[in-house]
């Protein structure tokens, strides 16, 4: 790492405000900027089962490495797909932030977020925990993991057009 | 005569060899008669041997709307009880899948054995003797497999399942096929809701005729082979009536046997999982599994519940007139390689659920089929593609091109003759 940084372990108010950024530029559609969040070997993953751990060899909503997050933003502004056009319009708001654990150089951060879903005439709710991986780089935070569990993951969900 | 029995003229009104009228999707007192004469006189599918592999494993499904348990018993023998306590109608289990030994009502207690026997009532005293339990087992339904495939019904004086799936039962054998010399086995599911009638999506397993379109975008993100692969109009597919409703559609036609053609070259998406998987078999267990690991090629819908689609099982399960829920089972090898198993969910991932780049696309046109039928409902729904030009053949199929409806008037023409019977 560079040595130039200081050795200030990542706090919770750092962490807070660089999830908020996430949630704002994915409620905004800034999918280029929300690609250029995460590192290269990130991982975002939308479990099915509430223990679910083992994502690489379980089967997920979402598992996607940065070639899937690429497809899925492409998919939301191509106009190719149905049910992403329009978009549907969302808001989060993220709440109960607390780090599980933080170095200098990453962090484990849970927080809770209630998203509220609009299209076509239909307003939708999905809560979920979230828990990020976030790594410092040479320009600041960066998401290594970003898992979503969904509190109704097991249920029969309806369409979920957008990213989470 | 059952007041639900429609007289055959209303349901030539309703139903024609080429088109279905609008109300099937939207009627609420013909929802309710098909939940009873067509769901409850067939065969319908419950589970897959290996989601209950051990004796106590269990899973709950339902037959219609009537909800039920499919156990393992202690002998390995599979049950299906109607999940309903035979005390004051409590469900007796409200997990979906699990290992028990026994299940326990709630409400006051009593306990039944997985055979459904009642075993257990508290404070038996309170009945002075008169209550004989073996009068009150969990009602059970008839139980047949084939191939692994678990079905139940609640006629005993219904045609075997054999019998049932008849000219399906060729597919299924080589649905089997993609284990790559391993059994099959679920590895998970999705589970969506749509609002629309189940039947809209019971259409839409072997209709190629939206692909190209409503997967557009699903095209455009699969890699160049996938892409081609999928271009399923131009490969000379086609659907075939199996007869009882069942039909399928043949999308691939080189991917119809998986135990053949083993010598062709490795596709390029699949050359790193060849390599991982050469490490540690022979060459020939390595194509088995790579001509496997994508699943077959072709539908496979047996009416009226389940699909053998590709790579996965397709369950639907009505709710009401206007929403259905769709479970689409992944499946893998069972002890076969894990990157082979990895491989088949992420294949699973990017087309299935609700975050699918496929279904989500699929439950929005279905969800404006439904819409739409608010409109016009004197109006028919168009079955007639690819008729003039369907051909009866040797067995008695009637085949038509891959896009052709011939898929659609068979499950339409079993829907009728259970309604009518
Ligand atoms: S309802 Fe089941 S014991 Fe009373
Ligand atoms: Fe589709």
């Amino acid at each position: 790492m560079d040595t130039n940084m200081p050795a200030i372990a990542i706090d919770l108010d750092e962490a807070m405000r660089f999830v908020w950024l996430e949630a704002d530029l994915l409620d905004h559609a800034c999918y280029a900027e929300w690609l250029a969040l995460w590192t290269p070997g990130g991982r975002y993953v939308v479990p099915i089962e509430p223990g679910a751990e083992d994502f690489e060899n379980t089967l997920n909503y979402a598992y996607d490495d940065h070639a899937m997050r690429v497809k899925r933003a492409e998919r939301l502004t191509s106009g190719q797909s149905v049910s992403a056009s329009p978009v549907a319009r969302t808001v989060r708001l993220l709440s109960r932030f607390r780090l599980l654990s933080a170095g200098v150089e990453g962090c484990e951060l849970r927080c809770a977020q209630l998203l509220t879903e609009y299209r076509r005439g239909r307003e939708r709710m999905y809560t979920a925990d979230l828990t990020f991986r976030l790594v410092r780089g040479a320009d600041g935070l960066r998401i290594d993991r970003k898992v979503i569990r969904l509190i109704n993951a097991t249920d029969a969900l309806r369409g979920i057009g957008y990213i989470l | 005569m059952d007041t639900l029995t429609a007289p055959s003229l209303a349901l030539d009104a309703l139903v024609q060899p080429d088109r279905a009228r609008t109300t099937l999707y939207t009627d609420p007192a013909l929802f309710e008669a098909e939940m009873k004469k067509v769901f409850e006189n067939t065969w319908v599918w419950v589970a897959h041997a290996s989601e209950i592999p051990r004796p106590g494993d269990f899973k709950t499904a339902q037959v219609g709307l009537q909800p039920v348990i499919v156990v393992r018993d202690r002998k390995g023998v599979v049950h299906v009880h109607v999940n309903r306590c035979r005390h004051r109608a409590a469900t007796v289990c409200e997990v979906s899948k699990g290992k028990t030994s026994s299940f326990v009502c709630p409400y006051h207690g009593w306990s039944y054995a997985l055979d459904g026997s009642l075993r257990g009532v508290p404070y038996e005293k309170g009945y002075d003797g008169d209550l004989d339990k073996s009068q009150y087992p969990l009602l059970s339904l008839r139980v047949e497999e084939y191939n692994g495939l678990i079905f139940a019904t609640f006629r005993r004086d219904l045609m075997p399942l054999s019998d049932f799936l008849g000219g399906a039962r060729k597919w299924i054998d080589l649905f089997m096929k993609q284990g790559g010399g391993f059994p099959i086995r679920t590895q998970g599911e999705h589970r969506f809701r749509f609002p629309g009638n189940w039947k809209i999506q019971l259409e839409n397993t072997t209709d190629a005729y939206h692909f190209p379109l409503v997967h557009k975008s699903f095209l455009t993100a699969a890699d160049s082979e996938t892409e081609e692969s999928w271009d399923i109009m131009n490969k000379g597919g086609y659907v075939e009536d199996l007869g009882n409703g069942h039909s399928v559609m043949v999308m691939m036609p080189e991917l119809v046997d998986l135990e053949e053609n083993l010598d062709a070259p490795i596709p390029e998406k699949f050359k790193a999982l060849a390599a991982e998987l050469a490490e540690e078999h022979d060459e020939m267990t390595v194509r088995r599994i790579v001509r496997a690991v994508g699943g077959v090629g072709f539908n496979l819908n047996l009416f009226p519940n389940l699909g053998c689609s590709a790579a996965f099982f397709r369950v639907l399960q009505p709710i009401a007139v206007d929403d259905t829920e769709v479970r689409h089972v992944a499946l893998g090898m069972e002890g076969g390689p894990a990157a082979a198993n990895r491989e088949r969910l992420r294949i699973h991932e990017f087309f299935q659920g609700p975050m699918g780049f496929g279904s989500p696309d699929d439950a929005e046109v279905w969800d404006r089929v439904q819409h739409g039928a608010q409109g016009g409902r004197d109006l028919w729904v168009l079955l007639n593609r690819g008729l003039s030009h369907e051909e009866v053949r040797e067995d008695g199929h009637r085949r038509s091109d891959v896009s052709a409806e011939t898929g659609m008037r068979a499950a339409y023409a079993q829907w009728k003759r259970l309604m009518e019977a």
